[in-house]
């Protein structure tokens, strides 16, 4: 079961639901562009973290003009440094998937100190003409999911974006359309705004998830943050798209899992350093 | 009433398969594929040609919009065209109706404040100061803007218009998105305190809320005329008779497409290609562009989600008949034409300022003279004196041109001051 708390931070305008499962040393997921779902990736990693995911400002239900509040990337960074003051978390693996993979490197770059790890899952921020990332918020549903997923009917795609008329799945399609505008506040029109040049001051190790077929950000970004983050390592996914974590849970997780495993001092949430277990 | 030629200034020979070939009319269709420079300066010219035609043919006011990397109609600059019509027109009582200059396209957006003040200054007083959002295709896909901040940034460049105009010191600007920190506007306007403001919308609430806090005419740029227009403009009039405001006509305005002929009959021969050409080709965008998620704010997508409105019918399913008989399209005879603008726009939707548009996708330029012609001569006649007898006046025309000098009508009996 996942708890969950609305933190306030920015001098209580911006408001943001954390959802949290598990023991163990803290791990801070950030989500991607699309919103967050608990999933069993999620679950799969509580099983040894204590994992504690935030929405990103207006994601969170009931408070979707918080955003407005941000002016850019600075503010969102500086936001998540309150949060994890706020939660007492001083030190932690960042985990990041797509924009959640930027956010998790913009806060690393910003506060060194802030990651143990960073584990980042086809992580946008970065911008390669001759690999153009497509830009997910002017697709139909279809071609969205065309593009976030290798198989187009398993189950993570069904979730994703729902059809039909029912109130769940009405609602769905806001929550999506939502996170995606949102977000995007951080985005568009390229989602590079800058973290190439500030990438060197990550001092954590990094590893690097990407999906074999993902046909958003093609899968040279990968090889593009390992040359630029100081400790890296790839890891590409078979039969997965833009969202492998999503499609091969238990798989990802264990890849995290071994990561974070293997890198020396894992910290337990009161920051005293603890390894994982 | 205040009749207005409006122009879009189209490529008039996208090839037949268009539609099927090519992704999208806006933001991507290969120039060097579609379009020649030398064919696209003609279009030009036959635009600035057609509209100062209309302005000697009587019409109270040429328009001009802007648009950015398209074949639908492609006038980057807006106002490069209205300083040819402001010359050309100068003399005359036709108003420069730039509808308009885009302010979140224009960085920093005093460029349209200095503008259209040279526009005021060249036509003596006679510009309509549009001052339009901008189509998503626009201003987020071509232009950049990150559409959860698209309406901020048209509000915060509203107001700086506005001040910028009217000030009297010099001022700085210390805005969210714009920072300047000398506003001192060589020129200004010859209009006080400014010249008139259109703000057109597609029917967001907000859009009526802020035309009416504003004080401004707010403007329906429609392509599905006035039957489906007629719950939307409703909504308009709700909010400004909630907001205590007088139920002045001229407070809203209206496009609308029209193509007369001497028949019914002779009409469909003339333009059903033409017609069908615009909606099957000009219009060709891919759905999501319209609404880039962000570009509606959080209120308006839940409304939208939870009262969808009836599925909008497919243009590409329709053909010249449909248009008309759905009222796309006003086509027909003299008396068919003004007929049903007259039922179904100008009273439907109690509109003081119409805007038709009469040159229509494809249509060659000989045709959009005689269309042009044939509306002036034998339809806005009809339809100018429409308002009079309830004696509004026009605060959203320049005020020298209220009354035609010399026109063909006295002026408004019971006109209320200004």
């Amino acid at each position: 079961m996942t708890g969950e708390r609305t933190e306030s931070v920015w001098q209580g305008r911006v408001r943001i639901r954390v959802r949290t499962a598990g023991s163990g040393p803290p791990l801070v997921f950030f989500h991607g562009s699309w919103g967050l779902d608990w999933d069993p990736f999620l679950d799969a990693l509580a099983r040894r973290y204590t994992v504690v995911a935030p929405e990103h400002p207006g994601t969170t239900p009931g408070a979707p003009d918080d955003v407005y509040h941000l002016d850019g990337l600075w503010d969102l960074v500086l936001c998540y440094d309150e949060l994890l003051a706020t939660l007492g978390i001083e030190r932690a693996a960042l985990v990041g998937h797509s924009f959640g993979g930027m956010v998790a490197c913009e806060v690393a770059a910003t506060f060194p100190r802030r990651a143990t790890h960073l584990a980042l899952i086809a992580p946008i921020g970065l911008w390669r003409d001759a690999d153009p990332v497509v830009n997910w918020a002017l697709l139909t549903p279809d071609a969205l999911r065309a593009r976030l997923f290798h198989d187009l009917d398993g189950t993570a795609a069904r979730r994703l974006v729902p059809s039909g008329d029912a109130d769940g799945a009405v609602d769905a399609r806001v929550r999506l359309t939502w996170a995606m505008g949102a977000t995007g506040k951080f985005t568009w029109p390229i989602p590079d705004k800058g973290l190439g040049k500030r990438l060197h001051r990550v001092t954590a190790p990094a590893l690097l998830v990407w999906g074999a077929d993902d046909r958003l950000v093609p899968r040279a970004y990968a090889a593009e943050f390992a040359r630029r983050l100081p400790v890296a390592r790839v890891e590409m996914v078979e039969r997965a798209g833009h969202a492998p974590h999503w499609e091969h849970p238990e798989a990802v997780a264990r890849l995290v899992a071994d990561f974070l495993g293997a890198a020396e001092g894992a910290p337990r949430a009161d920051g005293r350093g603890a390894a994982a277990s | 009433m205040k009749i207005s030629a409006f122009h879009l200034m189209p490529h008039r020979d996208l090839p037949a398969d268009f539609e099927a070939r090519y992704e999208s009319v806006w933001v991507t269709p290969p120039w060097w594929e579609l379009a020649d420079a030398g064919r696209v300066g003609q279009y030009y010219n036959w635009t600035l040609d057609e509209l100062i035609y209309a302005a000697r043919a009587g019409f109270d006011g040429v328009c001009t919009n802007e648009h950015h990397q398209n074949a639908y109609g492609f006038m980057p600059n807006p106002n490069l065209m209205g300083s040819v019509l402001a010359r050309a027109t100068n003399g005359t009582d036709v108003a420069i109706v730039q509808m308009g200059a885009t302010l979140p396209t224009s960085n920093p957006p005093i460029r349209v404040a200095e503008e259209y003040a040279m526009l005021d200054c060249i036509s003596g007083g006679r510009l309509v100061a549009g001052l339009p959002l901008g189509s998503p295709m626009d201003v987020n896909l071509c232009y950049g803007v990150t559409p959860l901040e698209h309406r901020e940034r048209y509000r915060e460049a509203f107001a700086l218009t506005l001040r910028a105009w009217q000030a009297q010191e010099i001022f700085a600007w210390n805005g969210r998105y714009y920072q300047l920190a000398n506003v001192n506007l060589w020129p200004r306007p010859v209009q006080t305190p400014h010249p008139p403001i259109w703000v057109p919308g597609s029917g967001s609430v907000s859009t009526f809320d802020f035309a009416v806090e504003h004080d401004v005419c707010y403007c329906f740029l429609s392509y599905s005329g006035a039957r489906s227009a007629r719950a939307m403009m409703g909504g308009y009039w709700q909010v400004v008779t909630d907001r205590g405001r007088e139920p002045n006509p001229y407070r809203a305005g209206f496009l609308q497409l029209v193509a007369v002929a001497e028949s019914d009959a002779r009409a469909e021969a003339l333009y059903a290609r033409h017609v069908e050409y615009f909606y099957h080709k000009c219009l060709h965008v891919p759905g999501p562009w319209f609404a880039p998620p962000g570009h509606q704010d959080h209120r308006s997508l839940v409304a939208a989600a939870s009262n969808p409105v009836r599925r909008t019918e497919n243009p590409k399913d329709l053909r010249y008949r449909d248009f008309v008989d759905k009222g796309y399209v006003i086509a027909g005879s003299p008396a068919t034409v003004r007929d049903r603008l007259l039922e179904e726009v100008v009273r439907g939707l109690r509109v003081g300022n119409l805007m038709v548009l009469l040159q229509i996708g494809s249509m060659p330029h000989e045709l959009t003279l005689e269309n042009i012609d044939r509306f002036a001569r034998e339809v806005l006649p009809h339809l100018r004196n429409v308002w009079d007898d309830e004696g509004w006046v026009n605060h959203w025309w320049p005020a020298r041109l209220r009354t035609r000098a010399g026109a063909r009508e006295p002026a408004p009996a019971g006109a209320r001051p200004a």
